[in-house]
């Protein structure tokens, strides 16, 4: 086969796309697709040759006209349809099939706006024209995110035109492996999967094991309720992650890698695969990868559905076809893991910054962030807010940016905004914890959330108003951990099974003083005793709510009274 | 010399030796720390988080999958620690069937003692599971799921050692269960009870069906005479219940105690042992002088002849025909030897004291009733005999020691043995030897076998012929070797299989070993057995050549094979209706079809006959004229594919064969 | 005739994975798209032909969320009971749409094979909480308890024609 070097195939993607005169990016991710995106694109196709112009879909040959393309998500779900015009960075939001004529006359044939269908500030009135003034997007740090929202998924051409693969091939032609691991050891990355395990100290630990294979996992099975970061990145930027694969398998020695993405994430799993094809034909995975030695190869394993999945041990024993349960360590999965051969498993967020910390420098990353966390870190923010979606924001950040900024305050339960109706934030998902007002100065990073007992976990983010009874969320996430307990130890097990017993007691009035201390005392053992760290963060909802919404535990259980008036039992005349 | 390595355990320098893990290190300091899941021949599940212990710097660690490292300072008891052991067993015992009095395990169960032993005085939680429904429907083994604690030893036992997988975990979460496939009952799994899971089970969860009542009752009944035979293995091991060190011989007083329960008759299961290995003997020496049907594969253990059954249905003409040696002596009890004058066979009880569990559904088997009702009729396991003696409140260690009755009572070494892994090898060895060499050698010559390995081979020179004897034992070491032979690698001619690891020492109905090493201390209290008797090969057993004499003739005759020789059927591996798997319905059909789909015709290229019948009709669009079932099983593995085309059954199918009779009936 | 043929692709599914048991879990999964669920007899076969014991396929099996062992409906719904949806109350679009199916308390699966209603943990939509997902394929978000009934109401009258006028009851 004809191997085309991506510098070739770089230049030719942009002799092709000189004559594009805009470029129209419908989103294409879960959300907008869920809201008629798909529609939306179809009539753009159609609305643009009516208007008498040249419409363009693909660039594998020059073209003139308007390009319309679909890209991943463009993360402000909650307005979507998305649809993003280029050069002039204009956002339409909530686009529907009869807006898109008028689009194509005012935005595109002619260089005007809609104004209708532009972000309009709540309370303000004033639309948003370009990207860039939208706050929520303007007071977020793009560095991961960036391209996922307007490149097109599906074409491999258009990620190497962004300067992809650039750096895999530097990984593979120009640097050691013990070079490459330094450098992602200098750039103080840290595993976004939820422990924030140096990337680069694993990949070292890998590299020195001497094994005849070694394995690269990428982690996509994100089973966590309220995350959906690394799912973005899947369905909007596979390659990206599929780069950091093989830079990763080139720092350690691995020539076969594994994709798991979870099987409910239909999209993700019809455009990873198709990445893997793309880049197999291609030639940048399978033998001598960019005329190096090195050989890589990658499939995808869709998951079936388990959350105690997303834990190393575990998601070998599924990959090997077994239930998936933790298995105790050591050894280490970097030690012996998928087959009993050295393996290094990574989350998709985090290989995909692999690629970004070689275009900008290990250096340039650690200054983002703060000491003992470089970099950005991704919320799916979610819950009580005006603005749901996405966001990325350099560690550091203060809650309260994020709240007030991002998110655009605050939202009472008939949505309208109103800053005195901030109760808490649940950072983490289930292994994270309960923050609240005297949190949103807290600088996050993955040390201070520590301290305070929450988490960054998988990255879910829900703001929690006034009329949210913290008890009801505590036995939210206790009902979860007990049903994903994978059931193997008996502390998780058990534990889980009682603390939610206790909380039900305590929400159906049936508690006194004696049970809070049952309930803290068998958490603190659950965090301590647990074979695996999904035990042992399961505790930590209860553990947070009871440590920093005590009063609100105790009107439960000695007034029998539910301050938010969320607990059916124990309202007045129930 | 460099010096040796050390680690501190609770302020104690101990040394680190040639231990896996930091729990054998902290025991060999003395310290008895708690656990549950922690086997050394099995893998490290991790689960039961009783053995955790804090080391310096690390905080709370298991100690089970924490390697020894120089220099790491350990307490294992501290106040958390106390605090988490504590609560673990709370939690345990929250939605445990606490009907600790009435149990079978009540007095021996782990959960209990631990429970004690750390001082949980209070459960703190209330009961959140709900009751589920205990399985009785196995002959041998009962699942109590109520009084599981999910340890997974039943589970690593099934899977790893035995390589059976009768049953695994199931479900997740809070529903996290251990059951055979498909949450079916364990009668119609897989199992082959061999029991070796109700040995390791730390509770009451699983356990032998007791016979105890059903035996009381036939001693309280004067119209009949009870007859009791003990295997070998039963007399090392009994003991071990009354505080005597594993090996001991307890023979005398077992016989004691049976008087004076009531037996009205005590033998010895040896006497067969020596009966078994002489038709056994036989058997072996006719088939290596026609050169058939070798290896010759003992067939004394019935959870072995269960697993051949439905596994290895190729294998079932290698078996021996002979009978479990209590079985040979129940047949000749009920069928010729009354014990004595104007004794009714009819009014006969044979009670068999076994190690074994399995035996428990053997006796089942319709091929052993040879005469009247069953030729054995109850099982009662070691342990259940040492609940009668205690039932009865004898004090088993005053007690005298008693002699077996005659003629069944008089035993060589070589029978002995048996219970030991390769014991039916030696003894058959020495029997084999001289017969063909007509010389008398010393009983001790083939004692080089004994090595205690799961996996032996054994090269020796019996008159002309050089033979390949293999010795295996645990289910999983006998489907290595068999995966040995079937890839070419091996060849032999003598193959002796015990379910159990260690043999019958090991059986599932012993008492759960205490002591370390107990199998190899077992296995020597049979061995100083052989010695202390006067004899030790099995043709010198005056008995014996009497009961050839008067009945039996010669080895191999017909009453001999009526009464001391049995046939084998494959057998299915699950009991459910597999029919519909893959019907093909069809009106108009002018004929039925019916494929095996069973393990073996599978194997054999059931589905490619499948695949190629299917296609057949379709090409000659009569895919409407015929309709195809599967079945799962016609019992008739060792000669498959097989497949029944209209009334047709044809065996050792081919797609040519199958197809030409289709075209013929379409006709 | 439908067994049968359902049947020959479990053959050719063993068959493209190389009757490899590591394979199980995807094995699994493509013989579920057939049957719509794992029937026993399918996986006592799956497992002798893989030489694994049928217990062992059935512990892989009843792991994970993904696979049952009772036939679902036409409809499989799945509604996201995520924090971000629980926060924004999914629990009452579950309540509305059982109504809506008269479906009984612990029954998942209506009468007429149709529809069958789940919940599971999360369907990283969280942004479009409420949400909810038919089939895997179309994701329908910021659902409210009437947006909910209609979707159903729709299918209703598309799959029984004349049994269901919208707006009814």
């Amino acid at each position: 086969m004809n191997q085309v070097s991506i510098e070739d195939r770089k230049n030719t993607y942009e002799k092709n796309s000189k004559k594009i005169i805009k470029r129209v990016i419908i989103c294409a991710g879960t959300g907008c697709v869920a809201n008629g995106a798909l529609g939306v694109y179809k009539e753009f196709l159609k609305e643009i040759k009516k208007s008498g112009q040249q419409v363009v879909v693909s660039l594998e040959a020059e073209a003139e006209g308007y390009l319309v393309s679909q890209s991943g998500c463009q993360r402000f779900c909650q307005k979507g349809p998305l649809v993003t015009i280029f050069p002039e960075r204009i956002v339409y939001c909530l686009v529907k099939n009869e807006d898109v004529a008028e689009i194509v006359e005012k935005s595109l044939v002619s260089n005007d706006v809609v104004n209708r269908l532009l972000y309009k500030k709540p309370g303000y009135g004033t639309a948003c024209r370009t990207i860039d003034d939208i706050p929520f997007y303007n007071r977020q740090y793009r560095l991961l995110l960036e391209q996922c929202g307007y490149i097109d998924p599906e074409d491999i051409n258009e990620y190497i035109a962004c300067g992809g693969y650039e750096a895999a091939q530097k990984a593979c032609t120009k640097l050691t492996d013990l070079e490459i691991c330094r450098l992602i050891q200098d750039s103080g990355l840290r595993g976004r999967g939820g422990a924030g395990f140096p990337t680069g100290e694993k990949w070292n630990i890998a590299r020195i094991q001497f094994a005849g294979r070694k394995y690269i996992i990428c982690n996509g099975d994100e089973g966590d309720p309220g995350a959906f970061i690394d799912r973005s990145i899947m369905e909007g930027n596979p390659h990206s992650v599929i780069e950091g694969m093989i830079i990763a398998a080139k720092a350690v020695g691995a020539d076969y890698g594994i994709i798991y993405v979870r099987k409910v994430y239909s999209l993700a799993v019809k455009r990873t695969r198709k990445a893997v094809l793309d880049a197999a034909e291609a030639g940048i995975l399978g033998k001598n990868i960019f005329g190096s030695n090195i050989n890589f190869t990658i499939i995808v394993v869709e998951g079936a559905g388990a959350f105690v999945c997303g834990e190393e041990t575990a998601l070998i024993a599924t990959i090997e076809g077994k239930r998936g349960m933790p298995q105790p360590k050591p050894p280490f999965p970097v030690q012996e893991g998928l087959f009993g051969k050295p393996t290094v498993i990574n989350n998709a967020e985090t290989l995909s910054f692999i690629p970004v910390i070689f275009k900008i420098g290990a250096e340039a990353f650690r200054n983002i962030g703060t000491v003992s966390s470089s970099g950005t870190i991704s919320f799916g923010l979610t819950g009580h807010v005006a603005n749901t979606g996405l966001i990325e924001v350099p560690f550091g950040t203060t809650l309260r940016h994020i709240v007030n900024e991002i998110a655009g305050g605050v939202v009472a339960d008939d949505g309208t905004v109103c800053g005195i109706n901030f109760k808490a934030v649940q950072i983490g998902g289930p292994s994270g914890g309960c923050l609240t007002q005297e949190h949103l100065d807290l600088p996050i990073d993955y040390d201070s959330l520590k301290e305070v007992g929450a988490m960054v976990g998988s990255g879910g983010l829900v703001v929690l108003n006034k009329s949210t009874c913290m008890v009801e969320i505590a036995q939210f996430f206790m009902r979860f951990a007990r049903k994903e307990s994978c059931g193997k130890c008996v502390v998780c097990r058990e534990g889980t099974i009682q603390m939610l017993a206790l909380l039900t007691d305590i929400v159906e009035g049936r508690a006194n003083l004696k049970t809070l201390d049952l309930l803290e005392e068998l958490a603190n053992i659950v965090q301590v005793g647990s074979l695996c760290g999904l035990g042992k963060t399961a505790p930590n909802p209860v553990l947070s709510t009871l440590r920093y919404f005590r009063d609100e535990y105790i009107e439960h259980v000695v007034n029998k009274r539910c301050p938010a008036g969320k607990c059916a039992a124990l309202q007045i005349g129930a | 010399m460099s010096k040796r390595k050390m680690l501190m355990v609770d302020h104690i320098p101990v040394p680190i030796g040639d231990e896996r893990n930091l729990l054998e290190v902290i025991r060999k300091a003395n310290i008895e720390l708690p656990t549950f899941c922690y086997h050394s021949e099995m893998s490290i599940y991790g689960a039961c988080r009783l053995c955790l212990v804090e080391i310096e710097g690390r905080g709370l660690q298991p100690a089970c999958s924490t390697l020894p490292e120089e220099g790491l300072v350990i307490s294992t008891n501290t106040q958390q620690i106390r605090a988490m052991r504590r609560m673990i067993l709370e939690l345990m015992l929250a939605n445990h069937q606490g009907d600790c009095p009435t149990c079978v395990k009540g007095g021996d169960c782990q959960l209990q003692q631990l429970a004690h032993r750390m001082g949980v005085a209070k459960i703190r939680f209330s009961r959140v599971k709900e009751r589920l429904r205990i399985d009785a429907s196995s002959p041998a083994i009962i699942h109590d799921p109520n009084k599981c604690i999910l340890c997974g030893d039943c589970v690593r036992t099934c899977n790893e050692i035995q390589g059976v997988g009768a049953i695994d975990f199931a479900y997740s979460g809070s529903e996290f269960a251990v059951a055979p496939c498909f949450g079916k009952n364990m009668a119609q799994g897989e199992c082959v009870a061999c029991g070796q899971c109700s040995l390791v089970c730390p509770t009451g969860a699983l356990y032998a069906r007791p016979s105890i009542n059903e035996v009381w009752a036939a001693l309280h009944d004067p119209a009949k005479t009870v007859v009791a035979q003990i295997d070998p293995a039963v007399r090392i091991a009994l003991g071990e219940d009354f505080n005597l060190a594993a090996g001991t011989i307890a023979t005398g007083q077992i016989v004691s105690a049976l008087r004076r329960m009531g037996f009205d008759f005590v033998y010895d299961t040896a006497f067969a042992a020596d009966l078994m290995t002489i038709e056994l003997g036989e058997e072996f020496l006719e088939r290596l002088e026609k050169g058939e049907r070798l290896p010759i594969i003992t067939s004394c253990c019935p959870a072995w002849v269960t697993f051949a059954e439905q596994h290895y249905p190729e294998y079932l003409d290698n078996l021996s025909t002979c009978r479990s040696p209590h079985q040979m002596l129940g047949a000749l009890v009920k069928n010729k030897v009354t014990p004595a004058k104007g004794v009714k066979p009819e009014d006969i009880v044979v009670v068999s004291i076994m190690p074994c569990i399995a035996k428990k559904g053997e006796v089942l088997r319709p091929e052993f009733s040879t005469g009247y009702g069953r030729d054995v009729d109850y099982v009662l396991t070691t342990l259940g005999l040492s609940l009668m003696i205690k039932e009865a409140g004898l004090n088993f260690n005053q007690l005298g020691q008693d002699s077996f009755d005659m003629p069944f009572g008089f035993i060589t070494g070589a029978g002995v043995i048996h219970g030991n892994s390769g014991g039916v090898t030696e003894a058959v060895a020495r029997y084999v030897s001289e017969k063909v060499s007509e010389k008398r050698s010393d009983y001790y010559v083939y004692s080089n076998m004994r090595n205690g390995a799961e996996l032996r081979e054994i090269k020796v020179t019996l008159g002309k012929n050089k033979l390949n004897l293999a010795v295996a034992s645990g289910l999983g070491s006998v489907k290595k070797l068999i995966k040995k032979m079937k890839k070419g690698q091996a060849h032999y001619d003598f193959i002796e299989v015990k379910a159990c690891p260690g043999g019958c020492i090991n059986g599932g109905g012993q008492p759960p070993g205490k002591e370390k090493n107990i199998k190899a201390k077992r296995s020597a209290g049979l061995y100083d057995n052989d010695k202390m008797l006067q004899l030790h090969k099995s043709r010198e057993n005056p008995y014996i050549a009497d009961l050839y004499e008067r009945f039996l003739e010669k080895p191999g005759s017909q009453i001999a094979r009526k009464l001391l020789h049995t046939h084998y059927q494959s057998k299915k591996r699950v009991y459910f209706d597999m029919n519909n798997l893959a019907r093909q319905e069809s009106k108009q059909a002018k004929l039925e079809l019916s494929i095996c789909f069973g393990t073996s015709c599978l194997v054999k290229g059931a589905q490619g006959i499948y695949s190629g019948i299917n296609q057949y009709l379709n090409e000659n669009k009569s895919l409407d004229k015929v309709q195809i079932n599967t079945t799962f099983c016609y019992e008739k593995c060792s000669r498959g594919p097989v497949i029944r085309i209209g009334e047709e059954v044809i065996e050792a199918c081919t797609l040519e064969i199958a197809l030409e009779e289709i075209g013929r009936q379409l006709k | 005739m439908e067994n049968a043929r359902t049947f020959e692709k479990v053959c050719a599914i063993l068959n493209e994975y190389n009757h490899n048991y590591y394979q199980l879990i995807p094995i699994l999964e493509a013989v579920q798209e057939e049957y719509r669920y794992l029937p026993e007899e399918v996986m006592a076969f799956i497992a002798i032909s893989l030489g694994i014991s049928p217990a062992n396929v059935f512990g892989v099996a009843s792991f994970y969320s993904h696979f049952t062992f009772t036939p679902k409906g036409k409809y499989v719904i799945k509604v996201c009971d995520g924090t971000a949806c629980h926060v924004k109350k999914s629990a009452d679009i579950i309540k509305a749409m059982e109504e809506q199916l008269e479906l009984q308390t612990g029954q998942r699966t209506t009468g007429d094979m149709l529809f069958t209603i789940e919940t599971v943990s999360c369907l990283g939509a969280c942004g479009l909480a409420p949400a909810i997902v038919i089939n895997d394929e179309i994701v329908y978000g910021l659902l409210t308890p009437e947006k909910a009934v209609k979707l159903i109401k729709d299918i209703q009258a598309k799959e029984v024609p004349g049994s269901n006028e919208p707006g009814e009851h």
